[in-house]
């Protein structure tokens, strides 16, 4: 019977061999006091005052409120074109736009948004307004790629919907033929500025000049 | 039994239907009349072995009238026979071939859809892509594309 040597042992590892550790640390130690302030309070510290000498923070519920809102957004799911590959990459690890807190889901009654994207055809439109019609207010919708804008290269065609904004009401129009995910990621972000100031009343703002 | 050929596909059309064939590499052409259009099927199924229906299409040109197109292969010899038929300015009446492929029931269900071709005899004549309420058959010439259609657009 034949015998096998041991195996050899690895030794621990020793902290100090980390040398990206040992900088990562520093780096957190000797951050200024100001910089310690996380990303989010400071997209609503206009609106947070600190009581003096004490612990409590008031803010006004409609910012604190759309700021929550702003930073989940859900979308529904609904690729309907080739668009709807260039959603998926952008729903995809490497354009993670789950850092923007937004979870990709299968059902519009958990949704907030709807990037229609792709090619909207006369027979598609009305399950595109019942799935819209589905989703609980508050709700946005961004337009994604040329055909859902205008109808694309299949205006003049005899079945296709020339614009989403003929069924439902969007907020955000994102161009291209597709659009790049940057591109859409660029939407979502605007939209989520256009969210960051929907108001009580349910009124849109105005439209943003072009930068 | 030897292999089909085009050229033996085509002398056994011109010889036992009295049809001219024109052969194009593995592809057999026949101008059929509309009556005859299920026999020929038939004949193409039956005796040439063209077992496979590929595709059913049709043209429009214009005052002349619809043309029907059908695609029977012959797989094992790779052998098509390709039918058409021309039918009357006005009428778009075609016989079905429903009895003979069952896969030429959504080809001819389309057909109907997009040209307005009356297939004669179909178990099951309803609009396959579009809606069921829409109005003329899009891939008409004479369609007008730009019409409004209530609601959306």
């Amino acid at each position: 019977m034949e015998v096998k040597p041991p195996v050899p042992q690895i030794p621990p590892p020793v902290w100090s061999e980390f040398k990206d550790l040992q900088e990562w640390e520093k780096y957190h130690q000797t951050r200024a006091d100001n910089d310690k302030t996380s990303q989010a309070l400071t997209s609503i510290a206009d609106a947070i005052h600190h009581m003096p000498g004490g612990w409590i923070v008031t803010t006004s519920t409609e910012k604190i409120f759309n700021w929550a809102r702003k930073s989940s957004i859900w979308p529904v799911t609904f690729g309907l074109a080739c668009c709807a590959i260039e959603m998926m990459a952008t729903f995809a690890s490497r354009f993670d736009v789950e850092r923007f807190g937004m979870v990709p889901w299968a059902s519009p009654r958990h949704s907030d948004l709807m990037i229609v994207s792709g090619t909207v055809t006369i027979k598609m439109a009305p399950m595109l307004k019942r799935i819209y019609d589905q989703m609980p207010d508050p709700k946005w919708v961004v337009s994604m790629g040329s055909c859902a804008n205008s109808g694309g290269p299949f205006r003049h065609g005899y079945h296709v919907v020339k614009g989403v904004d003929r069924v439902v009401p969007v907020d955000v129009y994102v161009p291209g033929c597709p659009p790049t995910p940057d591109s859409l990621m660029y939407g979502l972000l605007k939209l989520q500025e256009q969210v960051a100031h929907f108001q009580h009343t349910g009124e849109r703002p105005a439209p943003a000049e072009t930068a | 039994m030897t292999a089909l050929t085009a050229a033996a596909a085509a002398s056994q059309i011109q010889e036992r239907l009295g049809l001219a064939a024109s052969v194009t590499g593995g592809e057999v052409g026949v101008i059929v009349p509309r009556e005859r259009w299920e026999e020929i099927a038939r004949f193409a199924k039956d005796t040439l072995g063209c077992r496979y229906f590929n595709w059913l299409t049709a043209v429009d040109y214009k005052e002349q009238g619809l043309e029907v197109l059908a695609r029977l292969d012959h797989l094992d010899a790779a052998v098509a026979v390709t039918l058409r038929t021309r039918l009357e300015a006005g009428t778009a009446r075609c016989p079905t071939l429903t009895g003979l492929f069952r896969g030429a029931n959504w080809m001819e269900r389309e057909c109907y859809d997009m040209f307005g071709v009356t297939f004669e005899g179909h178990p099951d004549l309803r609009r396959i892509l579009l809606d069921q309420d829409w109005e003329g058959h899009p891939l008409r010439k004479d369609y007008a594309v730009d019409t409004p259609h209530a609601p959306y657009r």
